[in-house]
């Protein structure tokens, strides 16, 4: 019995492991980070909220979070909320939802800022981070005199330099094999070196953006926490259940021979 | 046992007079003898069915909020899900369940081919349970196109254009099941429609008429030996014990230890790493924006790996449809004069051993991008998929009559 147990444990955990190895791969160039950001802390996320309601909400929207909620979840106190949060034509009820005319920004951009609501979802936290962390002066960007590591070509310009600065970006030429076998020259990244200085140190100005990827996670799974504090007291529920029951079906067993 | 408690009055027997509620209890549980030598193998059973129950329960919900058609369906859900009151936590159960009823599905299933569970006089147990199988896949299917998310949109596209090679009627397959030249608002109606409405009956009906098939025949067991044929002096069977309360109980146990898994991936992982649920689905379906890598969810991954591995498309998709349809056939490619693997040589068990791994490598082999390495194994796991139904009825006859116990193998405890 305990054998076909572990047989059948292990089975489980194969069907359930399968992708669990595949699905979180994506191969991490050198040059990428973690964003470690935490939940779990709040006045982060409350600096995030900041960060993003000055730099990014301009263009961006969260269709489906309210100023409301957001003011509710991360324990803004009323008077706050209405003289910072909520913008003077908005209702503290509205959605988080950019002023910009989606047509205009699509001509001014070369295509609309997208929704943030759920970018920390489908792109994930590091990739945010990475984005935000990796612009670079290129002077070969004609509309916006900045590209990025993590997204090349994006059309974003480099909303941030006044924080950040704008870095320059070093590279090496490297020979790597082509498909057909020949030694093709290749621009790799090496490194970023300081360009024009902005207002912030970059270790400060990477925990800016750590409290910006903070709130967007927040933002794409605004139950986490709660979820999380729920499910620690509904498996210890079940594991009790579970043991009572085993207890129960022991003693009927006890008759069959 | 007689179940009507004669003599009686009050309600019992009021009810009774008029529907046979007692007479159906020791019909189906208190007198319905099971054998008792069942593993843990034997808890998946009844954790399906919890699993369908848990689908319709939650899925009543997330119809109460859901908004079929093409420009409000992404939205309704999440909206649903950060504005209702604890949808938060019942649409992640419908969609995590979704996963989870097929682990428990495949589970099910891989116990009938270690027990040779779909052997006489089960083959029509086997092929009932086999059509709720194909119900499953096509209602786990149009479940997961109905949110409208980008994978949603293009995992859609690629598996209703399968149906676009079969010859001659194909391009106008594909348009009468979408409803329309793409996938779009007359598709996601009819699939909403299907989802909600028509499969769950039809997999109602079956799983039913699945259980008015066990009845008759009775479970298999390990020792895969009928426990029918060895009466005590009551008529009953020596190794059967009643269903109920010993199996009821035991299940319980199951459903405990089953349900803690669930809650932990529920409330700690619901993405799980991205399998459960993908990224690309957190973005709303955009015929203009491909997803890098498109795959189906994981549990149909097997196939689709099947039919990625054959150059020609129209090939692969009738190899594809061949790998499915195989198992239909199962109970009649077995010769063997044993059921259970425990009694069954060496060659029996490594081809089954090898069919288990074949699956499961086709299966992560399907959530992979098509890299030329990986099309040559997805090219051998696909030919030993194949060699399992081809090579079991001469390895079945040939090593499969081995003695067998008078009497099922069972330690109390």
């Amino acid at each position: 019995m305990p054998i076909k147990f572990a047989s059948v444990a292990a089975a489980f955990a194969l069907l359930l492991g399968a992708g669990a190895v595949s699905a979180d791969e994506g191969g991490h160039a050198g040059w990428q980070r973690q964003a470690d950001n935490e939940i779990g802390n709040l006045p982060s996320l409350q600096r995030g909220a900041r960060n993003f309601m000055a730099y990014c909400s301009g263009c961006h929207s969260l269709r489906f979070m309210r100023y409301s909620r957001l003011a509710e979840d991360l324990k803004i106190p009323d008077d706050q909320r209405d003289q910072f949060l909520v913008p003077a034509s908005k209702k503290f009820t509205d959605y988080l939802v950019s002023s910009m005319p989606t047509k205009d920004a699509a001509e001014w951009f070369g295509r609309a800022p997208p929704d943030l609501s759920l970018v920390a979802r489908s792109r994930g936290s590091d990739w945010i981070f990475n984005f935000l962390t990796s612009f670079y002066a290129d002077p070969a960007s004609r509309q916006t005199g900045v590209n990025n590591l993590q997204l090349p070509g994006t059309a974003m310009p480099h909303v941030l330099a006044s924080v950040q600065g704008v870095q320059n970006a070093v590279w090496r030429n490297e020979e790597q094999p082509g498909p057909d076998g020949k030694p093709i020259a290749t621009r790799v990244f090496e490194k970023f070196e300081p360009g024009v200085v902005g207002s912030m140190a970059p270790e400060q100005y990477d925990e800016f953006v750590r409290d910006t990827v903070n709130f967007l996670q927040y933002v794409g799974d605004p139950t986490q926490l709660e979820r999380e504090g729920l499910g620690i007291w509904v498996v210890l529920f079940l594991l009790m259940f579970t043991g009572i029951a085993y207890m129960l079906k022991k003693e009927y067993w006890k008759d069959v021979r | 046992m007689s179940a009507v408690i004669e003599g009686k009055g009050g309600f019992r027997a009021w009810l009774n007079k008029r529907m046979p509620v007692d007479q159906f209890v020791a019909d189906q549980l208190t007198g319905y003898y099971a054998p008792k030598n069942f593993n843990v193998w034997y808890f998946f059973g009844s954790l399906a069915l919890l699993m369908f129950v848990m689908q319709i329960v939650t899925g009543i919900f997330v119809t109460m909020h859901f908004k079929p058609g093409d420009a409000t369906a992404w939205d309704s859900v999440q909206r649903m899900v950060r504005e209702v009151p604890y949808m938060w936590l019942i649409q992640p159960m419908h969609a995590v369940g979704a996963s989870f009823f097929f682990i428990v599905v495949y589970l099910h299933m891989a116990r009938a081919f270690l027990y040779g569970s779909y052997k006489a006089p089960r083959e029509l147990l086997w092929l009932i349970g086999m059509l709720i199988y194909l119900a499953l896949m096509a209602e786990a299917f149009m479940g997961y196109v109905l949110p409208f998310g980008n994978m949603s949109y293009w995992g859609a596209q690629v598996i209703i254009n399968i149906f676009g090679t079969i010859p001659g009627i194909g391009p106008d397959l594909v348009e009468w099941i979408r409803g329309d030249y793409g996938i779009g608002d007359a598709t996601l109606n009819r699939f909403f429609s299907l989802h909600v409405v028509a499969l769950p009956f039809i997999i109602a009906l079956l799983v039913a008429l699945h259980l008015v098939a066990l009845r008759q025949v009775g479970s298999n067991n390990p020792d895969g030996i009928e426990i029918k044929e060895k009466l005590g002096p009551d008529g009953k069977p020596i190794d059967g014990i009643p269903f109920h309360p010993y199996y009821t109980l035991k299940d319980i146990v199951g459903v405990g230890l089953f349900l803690t898994l669930f809650a932990i991936v529920l409330f700690f992982v619901p993405t799980f790493g991205g399998l459960f649920m993908e990224s690309p689905n957190f973005e709303p379906a955009n015929p203009v924006s491909t997803p890098e890598h498109i795959a189906p969810v994981w549990y149909f991954t097997p196939y689709y790996a099947i039919l990625r591995a054959v150059p020609n498309q129209r090939i692969g998709a009738l190899l594809m449809a061949l790998s499915i349809m195989a198992f239909l056939f199962l109970p009649w490619l077995d010769r063997a004069k044993n059921k259970s693997m425990r009694y069954r040589g060496f060659a029996s068990k490594v081809l089954l051993g090898t069919f288990f791994v074949a699956f499961l490598m086709l299966m992560w082999l399907g959530l992979k991008p098509a890299d030329p390495l990986y099309v040559v194994l997805a090219r051998i796991c696909t030919a030993l998929y194949f060699a399992f139904f081809i090579l079991l009825p001469f390895v079945s006859r040939a090593d499969g009559n081995g003695p067998v116990p008078e009497r099922v193998t069972y330690h109390a405890h």
